[in-house]
């Protein structure tokens, strides 16, 4: 059943497969692409391990911007170069991206008719709660772990974005070295 | 009614943020909040908490907020802009980052980094979270939808778009 424990080669795909494949992902992605990604690239169309996908998250997760462009930047780059990760890129932004144009036009014209406006309340409130349970999912290992350092580091950086309303340049700036630091330090 | 001038300014600060949003677009959201709302007044609150909505409910990546507000600043150019501005120089940045960092697979300096930027992270998107929560929490019946919405995504595997369009459904119904 199963390509990858069968020992099959894993399938290389084309350009064309890469750009469809990511869309695939956009077009299912509601309420966020990631699940979907995990679900296109390992079990349907098995470009990667579960493993590889893993290791290839952690690193979209940790590199700067957006963590699912970078991740079809990883992949697509892996397997057709320059040009894959172009093409995935594009298969995962171009359509979802028009639709939001669609959007932004609809909300220009129709943004005060009373009962879009009472949609867009649940929907915002809804869209609170997906963000409350994501935090709350970050910080529960660090609480169960009694990580007391990296939890002094988030309450510190919650503190001064949300409360204090610094900039995120200076909190990113004077957080992110001492926190690396500290591990760097503790490792020893 | 477009202001090029704002869409410029804009589209700078959507490449500076997307090099310091650790964690995705979700740690962005602070800072985009402060400079199109707070600071730059292009946006209100409920525009900004209704794009935020938008953005979540959709498909496609969230970063899509600024789709938005890149089309409300300079029509659809401005939004296909916006669009390039906050994914295209942090790929561009990852295509060649990713084949230096293979080789430091396992360098301690590289595990040192990883793990520290972890509390960066949640602590940003916990900013979001509160952020967001404040704005569009208004009345008792969206913060039951908040409370309602996190308990479905934390303790469940139920896909959250059922809770957008049940949601979606009762703000339609007037009850919101």
């Amino acid at each position: 059943m199963n390509a990858n424990e069968a020992g099959a080669e894993p399938s290389t795909p084309s350009l064309g497969e890469l750009f469809l494949g990511f869309l695939a992902i956009a077009v299912t992605g509601f309420g966020g692409v990631l699940p979907w990604a995990r679900i296109v690239l390992v079990d349907r169309r098995r470009w990667l391990s579960g493993e590889q996908f893993a290791e290839d998250l952690a690193l979209a997760q940790f590199l700067p911007g957006p963590n699912i462009m970078n991740l079809s930047i990883l992949i697509g780059a892996r397997f057709r170069g320059p040009l894959g990760a172009i093409v995935s890129a594009l298969g995962l932004a171009g359509a979802p991206a028009a639709l939001m144009i669609a959007c932004g036009a609809l909300y220009a014209r129709y943004s005060d008719v009373a009962w879009l406006r009472g949609g867009l309340a649940g929907l915002g409130a809804a869209a609170a709660g997906l963000l409350i349970a994501l935090a709350a999912k970050l910080v529960v290992p660090l609480l169960r772990e009694r990580r007391i350092a990296s939890l002094a580091f988030a309450l510190a950086i919650f503190g001064a974005v949300a409360l204090a309303r610094v900039p995120l340049y200076w909190a990113v700036l004077l957080f992110a070295p001492a926190s690396i630091a500290v591990f760097w330090w503790g490792r020893r | 009614m477009r202001d090029d001038s704002a869409l410029s300014v804009f589209l700078l600060q959507l490449v500076f943020l997307s090099f310091v949003a650790i964690g995705g677009i979700n740690a962005a959201m602070p800072e985009l909040h402060r400079q199109v709302v707070e600071i730059h007044g292009w946006l209100s609150e409920q525009a900004f908490t209704d794009f935020f909505a938008i953005a979540n409910a959709a498909p496609g990546p969230n970063m899509l907020i600024v789709t938005l507000i890149g089309y409300q600043l300079g029509g659809p150019l401005g939004a296909l802009a916006a669009t390039g501005a906050i994914c295209a120089p942090t790929c561009l940045f990852a295509y060649f980052f990713a084949q230096v960092w293979e080789r430091f697979k396992d360098a301690p300096l590289r595990i040192a980094i990883q793990a520290g930027l972890v509390p960066i992270t949640v602590g940003l998107v916990a900013a979001t979270a509160f952020l967001i929560a404040r704005a569009a929490d208004q009345n008792g019946a969206a913060v039951a939808i908040s409370t309602a919405t996190a308990a479905l995504a934390y303790f469940t595997r139920i896909n959250p778009l059922w809770a957008f369009a049940a949601a979606a459904l009762l703000g339609f119904a007037g009850l919101v």
